[in-house]
């Protein structure tokens, strides 16, 4: 800044060149901040693209199903305008019977059945039948619904018609935490024959954090002799631990397959060592221990990853320091080597954990039905029942809890502190 | 070599050897007694093997071969937690995740003292390195010369007989170094422990030390207290690394009665005293110190043998002048002056006679 | 509901290759079954026509069809899907509407209305395949199972048990097991307590089944000896005793009748063409062609006599189809219409009562 001739009459700083310094400096730095937004430019796109975009979407159809106003705007003009429980009258029977009629012709008659049905089962055939007959149908159409289907005359169907005939709605986010809503709309819980989604994300993070402490317990030994051993032999582990990255996932899973199931390598070799009985085959696939382990495997380099760099940058001398002050060698890693190693536990823990929540096809395919995880749920409305603003909001709660989580860790420990190498 | 032995050492290593690889000898033989109360610098070159017997002693490396006294008691076999070594590290080793008195409390906590009793030395601790306001503070928050402060704290902090310190001030500048070196000299005085000090730096080890190793080599080549190390090396490793020196090789032509007189490489014939010679005819070289060259005849004592040198540069370096001149055949030769009234400054190509007084002469093994 | 859905992408992971023009991007179920079309429809009808086919593989075709038509861009010109599933999508719209009365007649002149075995043919589909859901057990174990309820029997017959993870299939067994006649599963499926009775018949085996997905995987598990019996598709299992004489065997008393269907997404990049290609494969001789490759039945009454050996040149194909009349006397049709409406009532159910474990 020396070489800056400064105009000391005038009171302000100026350049060589006589304009102010301030305004010189901010004319320059703007044009490295925009060489560098520039640089960033094409990545901030990708992501914005691929990343936010998709679960901005997700999230919007989570709340989000126009089916039923798209199909019958009529019909839902005349919920909007009526107060809750108001019996349907002509002109709405009207409009409802004018759309089956034209749905059937189209052929979209499902659509509506659907949406209704995903909120009160099994009335999805009541407006396929009616759909079916329409066209034929006359004044009083009370009569002529009743008719063909006596559910017709059901306040509760039309109290559920009534909640989806808003383009949007928290029902989904109702469903996806076993709630529904009864006859005046207010919560309730589902039937506990129904209910299954609390109980699957209380499994998903229960195998996840257990899956985590696993990965940990394993992982922290083996960053430790990556960090310690001389450069040529840890470069030989590192490529141990990273083959895992080298080979596919579905390869990995079914490789443990092979090892895991009941006449699988395992179970072979402890029959052959007469460790157990023929009769006695341990079960170690198509169930939660067939999760944990084969999980366990595939993510232990997320772990090992962080943790092998933190501890290569903890100087060895704080270990010795500790122990020339007193400290028996297991005081001196728990309160002077594992507090250093944190922010890489915790950036491990974290990455794995995340990942784990989110597993899919590890445990669809060793997992049984006690190892399914809450992703499992969602790839069965993405993909079976199709009831996509469900596996959205499925999947918000999920990344909501991730979210909460990484909160937490903030407050706890900070994010500042998270090494992830 | 010059081993003080006897009962009374604090610390004793006999014959001790250490070999990482099966293959050298990183460190040859060391003896060494030091006593109680007393501040001992190992002094040498990087690889010379005095970090690695400051490892040995700390207990962080085992000796190959050898034994290791402290306070009479061999300690080979006792893990680094139960010797009671207070030791500060090069980088300070200052555990970044805990404030300033958790660090100091670490070592006293571990010792299971009461609460109370805690908080009274550290407050003891930090007021003796003048920090006392700095409790609170994360290590990161500090400078390198607080860190270092703390560092020091902390290893004397449990009230250790033996402090080890392992270049301590090598990460700071020459100010603050300098500063430091009288700040622990300051404290090894008040509180009597003893110190092991390792540095490779020659000043910081005159500057603080009762007695000096010099290392090189695996070997203790000189053990002195810090003036009959400048004034009197042992050979000529030691001349040369310890301040600045002046060399001329030459021949022994006669030795006598604890003096000698050598041939220069260029015929001149000089006065000197025998240090590493024992016979006429043995090649050896001559050590002088800049600052012990005259070139005033009427400086020199009567009679004093003088040599041609030409003057080749002449530099100012504010206190003093310093002249390098050839002198039989060496163009490296160094004569040191006080910028004193009326100090005349030699010009370059200038000839002048200079001199010496004989016991500044030392004739050294050859090298 | 044209709007770009990146969700979609994302999600469903249904990369096809656009395809371009004399080309057809068929998704079929794979394994031995995608093979026996590969054999039958599609390599003769390249010959034929020189169209390239693309035959893709799906657990199940009907899958991505909706996301494809959700996002208004779809590559799949023919799926082969179950009924169920055709009417479900058929209903909200997602399939093209085909000319069925465009079909060729029989061979023997019977129009093709009449000559479609009933339940083979819709305004959206045309069938193929009359396929069956058994049981299939490992020979090798000592005692054969003769019924259902030996299904359901640990004590008589212990092992692990292998069943489709989901309700379709495992809930009408159940119920057959549990002693209810074929003609009225579906009545009593219709009421609660029939469902509850339904997943109390599963309660009883639910600590002993490994849940299979994807066709192929039974006659694995059963090759594996992961399983001693587990329900099936006819063909499959057919296909692992002839081709690698595994020691299998098929219970057809209480078989699970069911078709395939072709259909053609809305919107399908090469309509006509597909059309044409779905008239050629579902003519007398072709679906009589396929039954040569695998023991699937015909879904046309005309196709039957034609039926002749297997591929190996020697084993009679009438003993193995599900359509044999020995068969049919306790068979089970699936129920479209009950299914289209309860699939997703009786699976969510399903899923709840999978996690309760």
């Amino acid at each position: 800044m020396a070489d800056i001739p400064a105009d000391q009459s005038a009171g302000i700083m100026r350049a060589a060149d006589g304009r102010p310094l301030k305004v010189a400096l901010a004319r320059a730095q703007t044009r490295a901040r925009r060489r560098a937004f520039l640089l960033v430019a094409p990545l901030l796109f990708f992501v914005l693209v691929t990343f936010v975009v998709p679960i901005g979407q997700m999230l919007h159809r989570s709340v989000h199903n126009p089916t039923f106003v798209d199909n019958m705007p009529q019909v839902a003009a005349w919920f909007r305008d009526t107060p809750a429980g108001t019996e349907p009258d002509e002109a709405a029977l009207a409009a409802l019977i004018a759309y089956l009629a034209a749905a059937a012709e189209a052929r979209t008659i499902g659509a509506v059945g659907t949406r209704v049905n995903y909120e009160m089962q099994g009335t999805r055939s009541l407006f396929t039948a009616a759909g079916r007959r329409a066209g034929r149908l006359e004044a009083p159409y009370r009569e002529a619904l009743l008719d063909i289907d006596a559910k017709w005359g059901d306040p509760a169907l039309w109290s559920t018609m009534r909640q989806v005939s808003t383009a949007y709605t928290a029902n989904f986010y109702l469903a996806a935490v076993d709630r529904t809503r009864d006859l005046d709309g207010s919560v309730t819980r589902v039937a506990p024959d129904r209910a299954v989604y609390l109980t699957l994300f209380q499994r998903t993070f229960l195998l996840s954090a257990l899956i985590t402490f696993l990965c940990l317990l394993l992982g922290f030994p083996i960053a430790h002799l990556l960090a310690t051993l001389p450069l040529r032999y840890s470069n030989l582990l590192m490529i141990l631990v990273l083959l895992p990255f080298w080979t596919s996932l579905l390869v990995r899973t079914t490789a443990w397959m092979v090892i895991l199931q009941g006449q699988g390598v395992l179970n072979n070799a402890l029959v052959s060592l007469g460790i157990i009985g023929d009769t006695g085959r341990v079960e170690l696939m198509y169930n939660q221990a067939g999760t944990v382990i084969a999980m366990t495997h595939i993510l232990l380099p997320f772990m090992v990853l962080p943790l092998y760099s933190v501890m290569r940058t903890i100087n060895p001398s704080y270990v010795r320091a500790a122990r020339s002050l007193g400290a028996t060698s297991w005081t001196a890693f728990r309160r002077v080597y594992l507090p250093q190693t944190l922010p890489g536990i915790g950036a491990g823990s974290l990455l794995v954990f995340i990942l784990a929540v989110g597993y899919y096809i590890t445990p669809a395919l060793v997992g049984g039905a006690s190892g399914q995880l809450i992703s499992n749920l969602i790839a069965f409305h993405m993909q079976n029942s199709l009831n996509w603003s469900l596996a959205a909001a499925l999947a918000a709660l999920l990344l909501a809890a991730v979210l909460a989580l990484y909160w937490l860790y903030d407050r706890l420990v900070g994010v500042d502190n998270m090494k992830l190498g | 070599m010059a081993v003080e032995r006897g009962d009374a050492a604090f610390v004793a290593f006999e014959h001790v050897q250490k070999s990482y690889d099966g293959e050298t000898l990183v460190v040859k033989d060391l003896n060494l007694s030091i006593g109680k109360g007393e501040f001992l610098t190992m002094l040498g070159p990087s690889g010379s093997g005095k970090t690695t017997c400051l490892m040995m002693l700390a207990g962080f490396e085992t000796a190959t071969h050898g034994e290791i006294r402290l306070a009479g008691r061999p300690i080979n076999n006792i893990p680094p937690h139960k010797r009671g070594i207070g030791m500060v590290f090069q980088n300070y080793a200052l555990f970044p995740h805990m404030t300033v008195a958790e660090n100091l409390a670490f070592p006293l906590q571990v010792r299971n003292l009461g609460k109370a009793e805690i908080e009274a030395k550290i407050k003891r601790a930090l007021d003796m390195v003048q920090m006392g306001r700095f409790g609170g503070r994360r290590p990161a928050q500090l400078s390198g010369g607080q860190q270092q402060r703390i560092a020091l704290a902390r290893a004397l902090v449990f009230e250790p007989e033996l402090v080890l310190m392992d270049e301590p001030l090598g990460a700071l500048d020459k100010q603050l170094r300098e500063h430091m070196q009288f700040e622990i000299k300051h404290l090894h005085d008040a509180l009597g422990v003893t110190v092991v000090y390792v540095t490779h730096d020659q000043s910081e080890a005159l500057t603080m030390s009762d007695r000096v190793a010099v290392f090189n080599d695996g070997r203790i080549q000189q053990l002195a207290p810090p003036e009959e190390l400048y004034e009197r090396p042992a050979n000529s490793f030691v001349a040369q690394f310890i301040g600045e020196n002046n060399t001329l090789p030459g021949t022994v032509e006669t030795i006598a009665d604890g003096a000698c007189t050598v041939r220069l490489a260029g015929g001149e014939l000089i006065e000197a005293v025998p240090v590493n010679v024992s016979a006429a005819g043995e090649r050896t070289t001559v050590s002088i110190r800049p600052e012990r060259v005259e070139f005033k005849p009427e400086r020199l004592p009567p009679g004093a043998r003088t040599v041609e040198a030409e003057v080749l540069e002449f530099i100012y370096m504010g206190d003093t002048f310093r002249t390098r001149m050839r002198v039989a055949g060496n163009d490296n030769f160094v004569m040191k002056c006080r910028n004193s009234i009326g100090q005349r400054k030699l010009e370059p190509g200038e000839r002048v006679a200079i001199g010496w007084v004989t016991p500044d002469a030392r004739a050294l093994d050859p090298h | 509901m044209k709007r770009m859905l990146f969700l979609t992408s994302t999600l469903m992971c249904v990369g096809f290759a656009a395809a371009a023009q004399g080309e057809l991007n068929i998704v079929s179920w794979g394994g031995a079954y995608g093979a026996s079309q590969m054999e039958a429809y599609h390599k003769p009808y390249m010959a034929l026509t020189g169209i390239k086919i693309n035959s893709i593989d799906a657990d199940n075709p009907a899958t991505p069809i909706k996301a494809q038509v959700e996002a208004g861009n779809v590559s799949i010109d023919i799926a082969d899907v179950e009924p169920s599933d055709l009417v479900r999508l058929c209903d909200e719209g997602a399939l093209e509407v085909l000319p069925i009365d465009e079909l060729p007649d029989g061979a023997d002149g019977t129009p093709a209305a009449d000559d479609f075995i009933e339940g083979g043919l819709y305004d959206c589909g045309v069938g193929t395949i009359v396929y069956s859901t058994l049981i299939a057990y490992r020979t090798d174990t000592g005692v054969a199972p003769t019924s259902s309820a030996d299904f359901f029997d640990l004590e008589k017959f212990p092992g692990k048990r292998g069943l489709r993870k989901g309700a379709k299939y495992s809930l009408e067994l159940a119920l057959m097991a549990d002693g209810v006649p074929p003609a009225e599963v579906y009545d009593v499926l219709g009421t609660p307590e029939g469902v509850d009775r339904a997943f109390a018949k599963l309660d009883t085996i639910k600590d002993q089944v490994i849940w299979w997905e994807a066709g192929a995987q039974p006659p694995q598990l059963l090759a594996d000896g992961e399983v001693v019996m587990t329900t099936a598709y006819n063909g499959r299992i057919f296909n692992a005793m002839m081709e690698e004489n595994q020691p299998f065997a098929l219970l057809w008393p209480n078989q699970i009748y069911d078709f395939n269907l072709w259909v053609i997404p809305k919107g399908a990049p090469h309509k006509d063409a597909a059309w044409e290609f779905i008239k050629w494969s579902t003519d007398t001789q072709r679906l009589a062609d396929q039954a040569g490759f695998i023991s699937y039945g015909p879904a046309r009454k005309s196709s039957s006599p034609l039926v002749g050996l297997f591929k190996d040149g020697k084993t009679e194909m009438g003993p193995h189809m599900p359509t044999n009349p020995d068969y049919v006397a306790d068979a089970l049709t699936t129920d479209i219409e009950f299914w289209a409406d309860h699939d997703i009532e009786l699976n969510e159910r399903f899923n709840a009562w999978l996690a309760a474990s």
